[in-house]
């Protein structure tokens, strides 16, 4: 098993091939939709992704003081309960700007990305990891820490950017950046069974 | 019995808990998966996470989905209250960090902390007819009841669940709960028929053209390995209501009607064929069912309606008799 550590540097991540199992830690940063749009239009990132991670993941988070009416703050502790990767084809748009601009190295995610963010891998050097869907209860157990939250209020506690500190997280290499996507050579060769299929 | 006591441990349960047919689903899978991919891998990792969440009765997956209460309630039940104690039992598992704070105001883009607003969660109550026959709905109540493979679904009695006797079936409430998460529900989809450009027409050859084709749209962004629950007929409404009902059936049952049955068994064996996997990632499992249902359609329509349900099945249901006594259904 390949171990990633934070800070990622582009030599680590240019080695790694599609398909490849690896094992992430230190700090990871969550972001969903809103996150996603706020960057590529413009926004500052509070936090620090050049040669980081950014993770398609909304957690379910509990405070950690047992007062729950108390209003929130985003100095409260926290603790992860659940966390696993959201579908990441919906940050399609703006990926490739993301990539670029903040400089990530690591997006972690499920189910795939277009080709846009394919080629931005290859140009900037990226990869993009599949964390196991729905194995929530699993990835919660890597999570040591809630190191920060950001737009907490703005966002929600589901899109807010939480900066978390993890160990040993597993993912598989779905996009590399040599330019190669597990999920492009799965859906075309798919698409040609299903056309013997259909006849 | 307190309702929303019952309620809350019904969402614990739910989101926690993963009943033995999906589970048992998985294993197979996982078993079958040649060892060194990585579509066991992922099944392997599933199968551990479904041990995980149950022993500390956390989330199986983050995203806690949308709350659809099936109730079926004998004439005379005060059902306002009812969904009270659903709406009530919701903000408390909210609280207890079994469900996520899910829940968006589309206007504002704020998030509703509790996870309650209107429709929210979403109760549909069907009344049971007074003679304790069932409106056709909850799985116990459609005649399909769990059975091996093989065996005729027509030649099996319907079962009253854990009722003493046909009164104590009129009387008792029955209520499952089905989450649904967001990344599955963006892959339900449906079709209008004939639609030239899957080569479709208005026959079951048409709808398993067009049950086949949304699987491979859907490639792995629905968590796959999944199950399809389809609604063929009805209009489009009514479609997606029959389709999400059908994730409520055991993975084990088939559909009454043979053809129906055949049709099934046909398209998973077929979308397992496709390659396409876990998590889309390559592999043998893309599909752990497939869950048809028709109704009647007007002349004019034929609607093919796909309700897409990710590997997390997760579906639980309990009965309350006439003397209070409550008893689990899965």
């Amino acid at each position: 098993m390949i171990t990633l550590d934070h800070p990622f540097t582009e030599t680590a991540v240019r080695v790694l091939r599609a398909g490849e199992a690896v094992r992430v830690s230190g700090r990871v940063c969550t972001g969903r939709d809103r996150l996603h749009k706020h960057l590529a239009e413009g926004g500052a990132c509070p936090a620090e992704l050049r040669d980081g991670a950014l993770f398609h993941c909304g957690p379910v988070v509990v405070p950690l003081s047992p007062d729950p009416s108390q209003p929130s703050d985003e100095r409260v502790g926290w603790r992860v309960v659940a966390a696993g990767p959201t579908t990441s084809i919906r940050e399609e748009p703006y990926m490739a700007r993301v990539i670029e601009q903040f400089g990530v190295r690591v997006v972690i995610g499920k189910g795939g990305m277009g080709e846009a963010t394919r080629a931005a891998c290859a140009r900037f050097g990226c990869v993009y990891l599949q964390a196991v869907g729905g194995a929530a209860a699993l990835i919660a157990q890597r999570i040591k820490r809630v190191a920060q939250v950001h737009f907490l209020e703005e966002f929600g506690a589901t899109e807010a950017l939480w900066e978390l500190d993890v160990e040993g997280l597993e993912a598989v290499v779905g996009i590399d950046a040599s330019g190669r996507s597990l999920y492009d050579e799965v859906r075309d060769a798919s698409a040609v069974r299903l056309r013997r299929l259909l006849g | 019995m307190d309702w929303t006591d019952t309620l809350a441990e019904l969402i614990r349960r739910t989101t926690s808990d993963l009943p033995a047919d999906a589970e048992a689903a998985l294993r197979r899978a996982a078993d079958v998966e040649s060892p060194d991919s990585q579509a066991a891998l992922i099944l392997h990792a599933l199968a551990e996470n479904i041990v995980l969440a149950r022993q500390q009765s956390t989330p199986l997956c983050q995203d806690t989905g949308t709350l659809t209460f099936f109730w079926e309630v004998p004439p005379g039940t005060d059902t306002v209250a009812l969904e009270q104690a659903a709406r009530d039992a919701v903000a408390r598992a909210t609280r207890n960090g079994w469900l996520r704070r899910n829940t968006i105001d589309t206007l504002t883009g704020r998030s509703v902390d509790s996870n309650v607003a209107e429709g929210c969660p979403v109760c549909h109550f069907e009344q049971r007819a007074a003679d304790g026959e069932g409106s056709c709905k909850t799985p116990r109540s459609m005649g399909v009841p769990p059975m091996k493979h093989g065996q005729d679904a027509r030649a099996t009695p319907v079962r009253k669940g854990f009722c003493k006797s046909p009164e104590d079936h009129a009387a008792g409430i029955e209520v499952w709960l089905l989450q649904k998460g967001g990344g599955s529900e963006n892959m339900s989809r449906q079709f209008s028929l004939p639609d030239e450009t899957l080569g479709a027409g208005r026959d079951l050859e048409g709808v398993r053209r067009c049950l086949l084709h949304a699987v491979w749209q859907t490639q792995g962004f629905g968590c796959a390995p999944g199950v399809l629950g389809v609604c063929i007929g009805a209009d489009r409404a009514e479609g997606f209501l029959v389709a999400k009902r059908q994730l409520l059936r055991s993975l084990d049952d088939a559909a009454p009607e043979p053809e129906l049955a055949a049709l099934e068994r046909r398209v998973l064996e077929e979308a397992n064929a496709l390659g396409i996997g876990p998590m889309g990632m390559g592999g043998t499992t893309t599909l752990l069912g497939v869950k048809i249902a028709a109704r009647t359609r007007l002349p004019a329509s034929y609607f093919v309606t796909v309700a897409y349900l990710c590997w997390a099945c997760r579906r639980r249901g309990l009965r309350v008799s006439s003397d209070g006594s409550l008893h689990w259904l899965n």
